[in-house]
């Protein structure tokens, strides 16, 4: 288990106040919350933020977490010296990076233990569904468009024989079924959490986002590909090869298309047996460039030829 | 035990699976107070009039879900939520264009 340096994670110093340490929060949660942050790692960052804070914010976690010392390197490997929580008594409280999976070991190791040992106790006689779980997958434009099957491994709580609470991974393999879009979901019933004293098992939501694609932009169900196209193309009219989720296809240009001009490939969309998406392709034209004193004449040949103010 | 593999078939929520106000509550695990007062805010928008004709759709969901986190984690209010993912989803909108123009 790796030491985590929640000073370094808030960017605060050791002697910092109460209200520094909300401060320093307050700031770094809105600039990773996976709600709102495009930052490539803002999950794992607003996790170990939020537990950061978890700990710091809490007088008595804090002194604590001060009590194993500053001589710790963040991710050096850490083992808790014994009974250093001796007179301590924790209680569990918020949970904010609960939809993101729990916290992290170290957390877990240091406070996790004995959270709910109690609670299992007076469980007898008492039967309650497990809660929900909610996590948020993201799938290559291709999986979804033709279906496929997603590994995925999430964290989840889990109760030991001595009601110790501890993270585990959890691996499942889910269908994803053809034509998917972004913001629907998957239900997988009994996958949340266990029930309580014998209650059945919550459901799990997988919602889906999609991996960004290095050629297609996507809206709802329909493709959006930019198609860079010649002069000459554009203009004569001409068939040129566009790729699209399915493979590869041909695509007529009518003659004297503008760039920006939209053609649509139907059905080369997200589609399921009752709806169906659409490929839109958009051209961009690409002006060769004149180096030659032939090709510049090219160029003034045509300006006489086909004298054009595409600023009227 | 761990890293048993079992594969699943889930039952897919789309815009097309409807819920009345219990069912998205129980999804959502929010006081069906909370949805009262997205529906107010406009941050949701259910079809059929009156909480007990109020159907709701699996792209709700998301918008509860999201809505929760930011009044969880940043202590947003509901109507500061209804600002924030309408300018989230124009933000959305607008870097799609500029990817595709």
């Amino acid at each position: 288990m790796e030491y985590k340096d929640y000073y370094a994670i808030l960017g605060v110093k050791r002697d910092a106040t109460q209200d520094e340490i909300k401060k320093a929060y307050r700031r770094l949660a809105r600039k990773y919350h996976p709600d709102v942050s495009k930052e490539a790692d803002a999950e794992s960052r607003f996790k170990d933020v939020g537990e950061a804070y978890e700990v710091l914010s809490d007088p008595e976690k804090k002194a604590a977490y001060d009590r194993i010392g500053s001589n710790w390197k963040a991710g050096q490997e850490f083992k808790p010296p014994p009974n250093w929580d001796a007179g301590f008594q924790f209680s569990g409280g918020g949970f904010s990076g609960a939809d993101f999976g729990g916290f992290s070991d170290f957390f877990e190791e240091l406070f996790g233990r004995g959270r709910f040992a109690g609670s299992r106790q007076r469980s007898a006689g008492f039967r309650m569904q497990g809660e929900n779980q909610y996590a948020k997958i993201a799938i290559r434009l291709e999986d979804a468009y033709h279906g496929s099957k997603q590994t995925i491994t999430l964290s989840r709580a889990v109760v030991d024989q001595n009601g110790h609470v501890r993270t585990e991974p959890h691996t499942l393999q889910v269908t994803i079924p053809k034509g998917i879009t972004e913001g629907q979901h998957i239900r997988l019933e009994g996958q949340g959490m266990p029930g309580i004293g014998g209650g059945p098992s919550g459901d799990l939501y997988l919602e889906i986002a999609f991996a960004e694609h290095p050629l297609f932009q996507v809206k709802g169900r329909d493709i959006y590909y930019t198609l860079p196209v010649t002069p000459w193309e554009a203009a004569l009219g001409a068939t040129v090869t566009v790729p699209t989720l399915g493979g590869k296809v041909e695509l007529k240009i009518p003659p004297n298309s503008q760039g920006g001009k939209k053609l649509r490939l139907k059905g080369r969309g997200l589609s399921t047996a009752a709806r169906s998406g659409d490929q839109y392709v958009t051209l961009r034209i690409v002006v060769p460039e004149a180096k030659t004193e032939q090709q510049k004449k090219l160029y003034r040949d045509m300006a006489r030829l086909m004298p054009v103010n595409p600023r009227k | 035990m761990t890293n048993e593999i079992i594969i699943l078939n889930g039952t897919i929520l789309d815009e097309e699976t409807e819920f009345s106000l219990l069912e998205i509550c129980s999804i959502c695990t929010v006081p069906a107070e909370l949805v009262r007062d997205m529906v107010d805010e406009g941050l949701i928008n259910p079809k059929g009039s009156g909480p007990k004709h109020w159907r709701f759709t699996s792209l709700e969901i998301r918008r509860i879900k999201r809505t929760v986190r930011l009044h969880r984690d940043l202590g947003i209010n509901i109507p500061g939520c209804a600002l924030v993912l309408e300018l989230l989803d124009e933000l959305e909108e607008l870097r799609r264009l500029s990817r595709c123009p």
